[in-house]
């Protein structure tokens, strides 16, 4: 009998269960080095060399250069692994955040200073939040 | 005897040590977070505990995919801020308290709870944000920090139900302590939050508001709550929320006093909890 993943059913949303976890194993590692100044150095200077030190997926080194964050999140990466990129970049959660959601930073922000994405309301493709 | 005096709880929002380490606290967007917190700081002068018991999550610092454990604690004399991948944040080491800490994870391993020791490990936001917003900038944490890990980020977490049981043993752990210390129990994360995916940005308000009426008056139903509501109405993040289950489990009364009850929206990404119930003596 299969496991119960009701989870898998919420729109607009992907839970970092144990399968996603096994496909994103050395995505999320590669993230965890970016921890130390030397290694994000090393990646901003030459990305796809510093990508290809690690046994990750063409399509996970892809996502990550375009820094699609649906796409690695779709291909097993953890969003608290991922902001470790954003961080190497300079930049802040929330345009990490905008950047998954289809707005500006600015209407994102503006967004969230309304009082957030309101449970119900339509995401973009046309499912209910 | 060693007794638990109070429970706080709060989120964890990592902007928010940001703000604070850049200064900018009294900016109009951040004024009205603080705000909240101004009473919660003149209350931690005048309740400073012998021991803070922190309850947190680990955000893929301390533990990478390599290694997840369900439950852990610290058990060592000192954990230093992590680079979290911008620099360690400024802020004072964390000094533990390894005897209560081994003394806990003795007892509550022997309540059938089956806790990671974790000697060596650096700590993040989770531990140090509230640190900062009950404590402000002191040159030195006024008391030691015993961190307790839970695992919400690989599903499955644990459940609500586990972790008020978890807390129930915590405080008799506690109360088994020959030495009097005044210990506090701190739940931290949440509350409503979802950091990703086309449905980041999710804010539940009128959910997190009963979720703190239940948490003050009725915490045996609310820990009965399953993994998908959270998920549902408090975003993918807001799972965190089981954590506070642990806080609410120590407290041995069932109507504890309200000392001060703050929420706000947003603080980044997130919505921002807070509350500090004592027991009634």
């Amino acid at each position: 009998m299969a496991l119960d993943k009701p989870y898998q059913r919420i729109p607009g949303t992907t839970i970092f269960d144990a399968e996603q976890a096994r496909l994103g194993y050395h995505l999320n590692q590669f993230c965890m080095s970016l921890m130390k100044a030397e290694n994000r150095q090393r990646f901003l200077a030459d990305q796809r060399a510093y990508l290809d030190e690690w046994p990750m997926t063409e399509e996970q080194k892809q996502a990550v250069l375009a820094r699609d964050l649906n796409r690695c999140i779709a291909l097993g990466g953890n969003i608290y692994f991922l902001a470790k990129i954003g961080a190497t970049d300079g930049r802040s959660f929330q345009y990490m955040a905008a950047t998954m959601t289809g707005m500006s930073q600015d209407q994102y922000a503006k967004m969230m200073l309304g009082g957030g994405r309101a449970r119900g309301s339509t995401l973009p493709n046309g499912e209910k939040a | 005897m060693a007794a638990i005096s109070a429970s706080v709880y709060t989120s964890h929002v990592p902007a928010i040590g940001a703000a604070i380490d850049l200064g900018k606290t009294q900016e109009p967007y951040w004024q009205p977070l603080f705000k909240g917190y101004e009473f919660s700081r003149r209350w931690m002068r005048a309740h400073t505990p012998d021991v803070i018991f922190l309850v947190y999550n680990d955000h893929a610092t301390a533990f990478s995919l390599d290694l997840i454990p369900t439950f852990a604690i610290g058990c060592g004399s000192e954990y230093r801020p992590a680079d979290e991948g911008w620099g360690p944040r400024p802020v004072p080491v964390v000094r533990g308290h390894p005897q209560l800490a081994a003394h806990i994870a003795h007892s509550v391993i022997q309540d059938d709870f089956d806790l990671t020791i974790v000697n060596r490990m650096d700590v993040d936001h989770g531990l140090t944000v509230p640190l900062s917003l009950l404590f402000g900038q002191p040159t030195q944490w006024p008391c030691p920090v015993i961190p307790f890990l839970v695992n919400v980020v690989q599903y499955p977490v644990p459940s609500g139900r586990r972790c008020y049981s978890l807390g129930k043993a915590i405080a008799k752990a506690i109360a088994l302590y020959d030495e009097p210390l005044n210990v506090q129990i701190w739940g931290t994360g949440g509350m409503s939050h979802q950091l990703q995916g086309p449905r980041a940005g999710l804010i539940n308000r009128a959910w997190d508001e009963r979720f703190l009426d239940d948490l003050i008056r009725d915490p045996e139903a609310l820990s009965r709550k399953s993994h998908l509501e959270y998920v549902e109405e408090a975003g993918s993040e807001g799972i965190e929320l089981v954590m506070w289950l642990i806080a609410r489990g120590a407290m041995s009364t069932a109507r504890p006093k309200v000392a001060h009850r703050f929420y706000h929206v947003p603080a980044s990404n997130t919505a921002v909890g807070h509350l500090i119930l004592e027991e009634d003596r």
